[in-house]
């Protein structure tokens, strides 16, 4: 081996290129992206946990599919739309907001308002009665008082 | 006021029936029973190496009534109740244009095969390390057995062990389809 020590540096110059070729033709997947989408799925093999946050091998295995779909070019969008084909909407943890699904993000807030209107009218009215109580008491017919009345007096009398 | 007083009075029962009818539906569903987008769906495509060397694909049994069925060596006690009754149905059926794929998910390769030879499975059976076929397949759980048509479409998905009954009943009805 009698190569100039240029000539071995060169060489040695083009392994590592040729060496991280491979790393770069695969596009960087970024794990925060992975993780984004991780969270907005549901782990299919527990209750209620997301793809990012289950240690199970499932979501595991998951994760890796997120990883190799992104690498492939595919937008966070079509990676969970993969998961949707499979599996349903199911797997979203936040319902879509779209067709029916759409009253599960509207109807808190409608009850929200209509609280509010029923806490106003009962304000309202309470902050009426002082008023009116006084004024119901006359309404009492003669048969009644005279009921109470002499109910009254068998008591006394007992 | 007395008409407010008497709306009043029936706004709360009122109010409870649309309630009590939400929970009335949602106790009498099954929150673990998943309903799967897949059925009356093409099959998705699998190549995969069996445990005992060849490769198996889906492209490949076109034509025949096809059972897959995806289970693991730690699923106890559903996947060794059915395990028998996988082992029947392929011998019942094998010579009829039927072909039963078993599919190990989530399991090591020791113990699956200790499995598979503890039942005697004469049937492929192939590891998806990796789980893309069984999220190919919707699958959440094991045990679940698809049972696919001749023109590769999935017919159904059941959920649990399966049985005698329920493996014939699915095979024999896609088996009447003409090809």
């Amino acid at each position: 081996m009698s190569h100039p020590p240029l000539t071995r540096l060169a060489a040695a110059a083009l392994l590592v290129v040729m060496a991280a070729l491979p790393a770069l033709a695969a596009a960087p997947v970024n794990e925060d992206t992975v993780r984004e989408i991780g969270t907005e799925l549901r782990c299919v093999v527990c209750q209620n946990l997301s793809v990012a946050d289950s240690p199970s091998e499932t979501a595991n295995q998951m994760r890796a599919i997120i990883r190799e779909r992104l690498a492939a070019g595919e937008t966070p969008e079509q990676v969970k739309a993969y998961f949707v084909e499979k599996y349903g909407l199911w797997i979203l943890l936040s319902p879509p907001k779209q067709g029916f699904n759409l009253l599960v993000w509207i109807v808190p807030f409608v009850g929200l308002g209509l609280g509010l209107v029923l806490v106003a009218f009962t304000v309202r009215r309470w902050s009426r009665r002082p008023a009116a109580v006084p004024a119901g008491i006359p309404e009492m017919d003669a048969a009644t008082r005279d009921r109470i009345h002499r109910e009254m007096a068998d008591i006394d009398r007992s | 006021m007395s008409g407010s007083t008497r709306w009043g009075r029936w706004a709360i029962p009122l109010a409870a029936i649309p309630v009590i009818v939400l929970l009335a539906y949602g106790f009498r569903t099954d929150p673990r029973a998943i309903p799967t987008p897949l059925v009356g769906k093409p099959a998705a495509a699998f190549r995969l190496k069996t445990f005992d060397g060849p490769e198996i694909s889906l492209e490949g049994l076109r034509g025949r009534v096809v059972v897959i069925n995806f289970w693991a060596s730690w699923c106890y006690p559903a996947c060794y109740e059915e395990a028998p009754v996988l082992e029947r149905g392929w011998r019942a059926y094998k010579d009829r244009e039927v072909m039963l794929v078993g599919i190990n998910i989530q399991d090591k390769e020791e113990p699956a095969k200790r499995f598979l030879a503890q039942f005697g499975h004469t049937f492929p059976n192939a590891p998806d390390p990796a789980g893309r076929v069984s999220v190919d397949y919707g699958v959440y759980g094991v045990p679940e057995t698809f049972f696919i048509d001749r023109a590769g479409r999935i017919r159904a998905k059941h959920v649990g062990a399966v049985t005698d009954a329920i493996f014939s009943a699915n095979v024999d009805r896609l088996l009447a389809e003409r090809p």
